[in-house]
């Protein structure tokens, strides 16, 4: 407890159980908050989303057995997401281990693969310094989550506490920080040379705290910058020189621009195939420099021509430093029709829908962002509604984007939400959901009643599986298989049960007012739009093709 | 350059693992293969001189790129000390392999006289069987292997190749 304390965890995320009982007993008397959660998949999810917006390590605690294996779905959304979180798990007395005891299972090896690294602790007077090793490796270099199973003798046993030292040195962990300065040098050389550059950032350099950075080179050089689904508010979603996000649903003016920039600055990125399509094809044109902390992340996918492993903040801050000694106004100056052919494609093929007489979940999305002054912070879950939000919801600042982009979990966006909500309580925020996914974690909403975080849901509901039904739309004949979800539960009914505020529109002239009394509650609100059915999310990339092979409508 | 199958310009890579001697360690290494479809051909654990620390050999069939994703990767876990990749530099492999092979009473003569053109051990001796120790590279192996063959051999069991670079190697931090 006392070595939570000193690692400054505030807030915990938890469900109790048999071999945790005792640090239970020991958390109540201190004065860390514990939310309790109603299923331990939600309490990852929640140290997840607390993490992103708060800046600081994300807290677990769940028992043995069922309890630990229901966090593996959230370990491994953290794990594909680079996010801080640590999670203790109970385990049985370690006379026991291997016994097949009474809700026992080998954590520590079915989580191996998900997490960044996990102990099994042994004895008690190891804790103190596993604990500060797991919280070091959790947040420093590529960070992810840990976990460290607690036996029961070990949680229960007594040690004499010796504060281990703040810094800690591992001789097999040391993360390079600093880039190589002969690289930014060339790095310098090459943005300068370049007749049609762009940025592409990604979720890397959000967890490294470099946006304000590399919107001061973007803006400095007038170069366009494209972000990934995770590196959303790393710049300016409405800044001019922001060309949106890339890839399968990104934006017509980022594809063209990728398929034909000369010169690519990835940073903080890896080059997804939900990003890439067809890899071959991507970024023929261009040199990319590739910026990461993460040695593997680099050549992994894509060709290199200057790879930079470092901190992106380091490196960003880094180059802004050379350009200053620098004469950049007649390179700017040569790129200008670069900017006017990015223009063009804007111009050409905007993000677009048309309002008739059923609401569309893209209008929502729109009217949400005017509402909110594009100030909430936004959760999905994933789908459509993931890909709408992203769409038409443009985020201007970092971390205002909470979403399971790698291992895209339905279910993610209410327990994201409280946890945002945990950590922001001034700010609004708002899961944007689709009918499916808000039933996969439902059961939360008790949790946002009880320890008053009053989340705002948005249900995009158009009572089917929409991203897979538009997969069978467009490549399976129109075969809705499995994806029609005939019966669904009446959601503002549901919300009403859980002691939270339901609200409905079926028409687009109600869509405004219901928002605005939802986002005037302070309760947890469920505001469930009946929006057009088979609407589909475009620009489409079909699976495999290049990216400059867009469906666009 | 996207796919991690190994392709018909790939060869046999042999990495030399320093690693932590923690549990599970060699799990981390062998569920690193696995999950990403690296393959392992053969696979030497033991300690090293350092308590504390093993070395782990590994033979994994990779062309330039993937081994360089491979030794990424490994490096990447946190018991792994130091990473080396033998086939880069001077380095010496060598395999143990015990052979039970079927000993007729006309061919014992035969197989003894393999036996000390090999400079192998006979290491035990039964009514019908003798059981014989091999060290060497795969290629004397193999081709002690394919002289038995004939005679009908019942087991073998070999322990994957072991290997040490030929230069003074540092063991301190990591490659």
């Amino acid at each position: 407890m006392k070595m939570l304390q000193s690692e400054g965890v505030e807030t915990i995320f938890g469900y109790p159980g048999g071999v945790v009982i005792d640090i239970y007993d020991e958390l109540e008397k201190t004065d860390i908050r514990h939310i309790l959660v109603r299923h331990e998949q939600g309490a990852v999810h929640m140290a997840d989303a607390y993490a992103r917006t708060s800046g600081k390590v994300g807290v677990c605690l769940v028992t043995s057995g069922p309890g630990a294996t229901n966090t593996v779905t959230g370990i491994a959304s953290a794990y594909l997401d680079s996010v801080p979180i640590v999670v203790f798990t109970g385990q049985v007395p370690t006379h026991l281990i291997g016994n097949d005891a009474f809700q026992e299972v080998d954590i520590v090896g079915i989580t191996r693969p998900c997490t960044k690294h996990n102990y099994l602790v042994k004895s008690t007077g190891d804790l103190a310094y596993i604990i500060r090793e797991a919280f070091y490796l959790a947040r420093s270099g590529r960070p992810g989550p840990v976990l460290v199973d607690l036996p029961k003798d070990v949680s229960v046993g007594t040690a004499t506490y010796k504060e281990p030292p703040r810094e800690i040195k591992m001789r097999t962990y040391n993360p390079t920080i600093d880039p190589n300065p002969k690289m930014l040098s060339k790095t310098i050389d090459a943005l300068l040379e370049a007749k049609k550059p762009m940025i592409f950032a990604g979720g890397g350099v959000i967890s490294a705290g470099a946006s304000e950075d590399l919107t001061t080179l973007a803006r400095q050089l007038k170069i366009p910058v494209t972000t990934t689904l995770m590196g959303l508010g790393s710049f300016p979603g409405s800044d001019s020189l922001s060309l949106g996000m890339i890839g399968m649903h990104g934006t017509y003016r980022a594809n063209m621009a990728t398929a034909e920039a000369d010169l690519m600055l990835a940073v903080g990125v890896r080059f997804d195939d939900r990003v890439t399509g067809k890899v071959e094809t991507f970024a023929k044109q261009a040199k990319i420099i590739h910026v990461d902390i993460d040695p593997t992340s680099i050549r992994k996918n894509v060709p290199v021509w200057l790879p930079i492993v470092g901190d992106c903040k380091k490196t960003l801050e880094g180059l802004n430093a050379l350009l200053k000694d620098r004469e950049i106004a007649s390179s700017v100056e040569s790129r200008s029709p670069w900017l006017k052919q990015i223009e063009d494609w804007k111009n050409a093929k905007r993000l677009a829908y048309e309002q008739k007489d059923i609401i569309k979940p893209q209008y929502v999305v729109e009217r949400l962002y005017a509402l909110t002054q594009g100030k909430a912070i936004i959760s999905t879950e994933v789908g459509q509604n993931q890909m709408w939000a992203a769409q038409y919801y443009l985020f201007d600042r970092p971390n205002q984007f909470v979403t399971s982009g790698g291992l895209g979990v339905m279910g993610y966006g209410l327990p994201a939400a409280i946890g945002a909500k945990a950590a922001n309580p001034d700010r609004i925020v708002v899961d944007i959901a689709g009918d499916g996914s808000i039933q996969m974690n439902i059961q939360e909403l008790a949790t946002a009643v009880q320890h008053n975080l009053p989340v705002k849901v948005v249900i995009l509901n158009n009572g089917y599986l929409g991203m897979v039904r538009q997969w069978q739309q467009l490549f399976y004949d129109k075969r809705y298989c499995q994806t029609t979800m005939d019966f669904q539960p009446d959601f503002v009914k549901l919300a009403e049960a859980y002691g939270a505020v339901g609200l409905r529109a079926t028409r687009p002239d109600e869509v405004d007012a219901v928002l605005k009394a939802g986002l005037a509650e302070t309760k947890p609100v469920i505001m469930d739009f009946k929006v057009e059915r088979e609407e589909c999310v475009y620009p489409m990339v079909p699976a495999g093709k290049a990216i400059t092979e867009m469906l666009l409508t | 350059m996207n796919n991690f199958i190994a392709d018909a310009s790939s060869k046999q890579r042999v990495l030399s693992i320093l690693v932590e001697d923690k549990p599970g360690v060699l799990s981390r290494i062998a569920g690193l293969f696995s999950g990403r479809g690296f393959n392992i051909d053969s696979l030497c654990v033991a300690s090293s001189n350092d308590p504390g620390e093993s070395r782990i050999t590994i033979v994994t069939p990779a062309d330039h790129h993937l081994i360089e994703q491979i030794k990424k990767q490994l490096r990447k876990l946190i018991n792994v000390i130091k990473v080396q990749d033998l086939s880069e530099v001077p380095a010496v492999a060598r395999e143990m392999a015990l052979i039970k092979v079927q000993a007729k009473a006309e061919h014992r003569a035969e197989i003894l006289r393999i036996v000390d053109i090999f400079r192998c051990k006979v290491v035990d001796v039964s009514a019908g069987h003798y059981t014989i120790e091999v060290t060497g590279n795969q290629g004397k192996i193999e081709a002690l292997l394919e002289l038995f063959r004939p005679m009908g051999i019942k087991e073998i069991a070999r322990t994957g190749i072991a290997a040490l670079s030929r230069e003074a190697s540092k063991t301190n931090g990591r490659n």
